[in-house]
């Protein structure tokens, strides 16, 4: 496994998804190489860094009009 | 790894309990929480802006009008995005939309390499493939640089760029920390697609990211 090849695999590696042989060769090349754990330590911080992300507001029609539907269906 | 759909939580029960008895802080909590990304789903599944909004309108009907129903074989927001989906797919069959569902959630099959190639060394060189130069590491980053609404809008505006599919999927994962197997049920995708969307959507993020913050620490005029 080379360091191209690496960085396509990362999801993968961090969802547990790599059959076992691979994912042993992901971690030696990993053990081996500056670069890739760089890499995958930047990987690691943007995800993090996208969960601080909040999700945008909901339009004021649009929470009045779900309120009256909610009302509408409570009554 | 099961196929099993992950269960309601008791978070989730305590929800379905408050909204039967009609507690509005606790719908409009989820409204809060889901429909923006309800609105850009439904988006994905018919023509017009004005006909997501109905469709949106339509489940959340459909998911309060469901609530007898809800046994918490899947979690609340699987549930939900289940429903949604299923209306806004009913919906764009009406419109007769040119585009097959199939194709909604399918990863363009010539992504782009998570890593510009001129990264790495040729082919004709001692090490093929290996970094050409290394990535910079960011431990010297200050947490409060990495953390500053400015870099985080960064991130926001390189997720907004992205193909919509792959925005959804690293939306639903990342921001909102959802588990693999939710987006797969609530979105009906196979495993590898979702995983291939997300990864490309955060090979793309951390590019931007990357981008960005080199061109914060390269010196000034």
């Amino acid at each position: 496994m080379n360091c191209s090849q690496l960085v396509e695999l990362v999801t993968e590696y961090l969802e547990g998804a790599l059959p076992r042989d691979r994912r042993a060769r992901f971690e030696e090349h990993l053990r081996g190489c500056d670069g890739c754990t760089a890499y995958m330590a930047q990987f690691e911080t943007t995800i993090r860094l996208t969960g601080m992300l909040t999700e945008e507001q909901v339009s004021p029609q649009a929470r009045q009009a779900l309120l009256g539907a909610f009302r509408a269906w409570n009554a | 790894m099961s196929a099993e759909p992950t269960a309601a939580s008791e978070s989730d029960l305590a929800i379905v309990r408050a909204l039967r008895a009609g507690d509005e802080t606790a719908f409009m909590m989820l409204v809060e929480r889901y429909q923006p990304s309800m609105l850009r789903i439904a988006r994905m599944y018919v023509s017009t802006q004005a006909v997501a909004e109905e469709v949106v309108g339509d489940a959340w009907v459909g998911v309060l009008k469901g609530l007898d129903g809800f046994e918490g074989r899947s979690s609340l927001r699987t549930w939900i995005f289940r429903i949604l989906v299923n209306i806004a797919k009913t919906r764009g069959q009406r419109e007769a939309r040119s585009v097959p569902f199939s194709s909604v959630w399918l990863p363009d099959p010539e992504g782009e390499p998570s890593v510009q190639p001129e990264r790495f060394l040729p082919q004709d060189s001692a090490s093929p493939g290996h970094w050409a130069e290394a990535p910079a590491s960011w431990d010297a980053v200050p947490e409060e640089r990495l953390e500053a609404k400015e870099t985080l809008a960064r991130i926001a505006a390189a997720i907004e760029a992205l193909p919509p599919n792959q925005r959804e999927v690293i939306r639903l994962r990342d921001v909102l920390g959802w588990s693999s197997q939710e987006v797969r049920n609530a979105l009906e995708l196979s495993e590898t697609n979702q995983r291939v969307l997300l990864h490309r959507a955060r090979a793309k993020v951390r590019r931007a990211l990357e981008g960005y913050l080199a061109a914060e620490e390269a010196p000034g005029p």
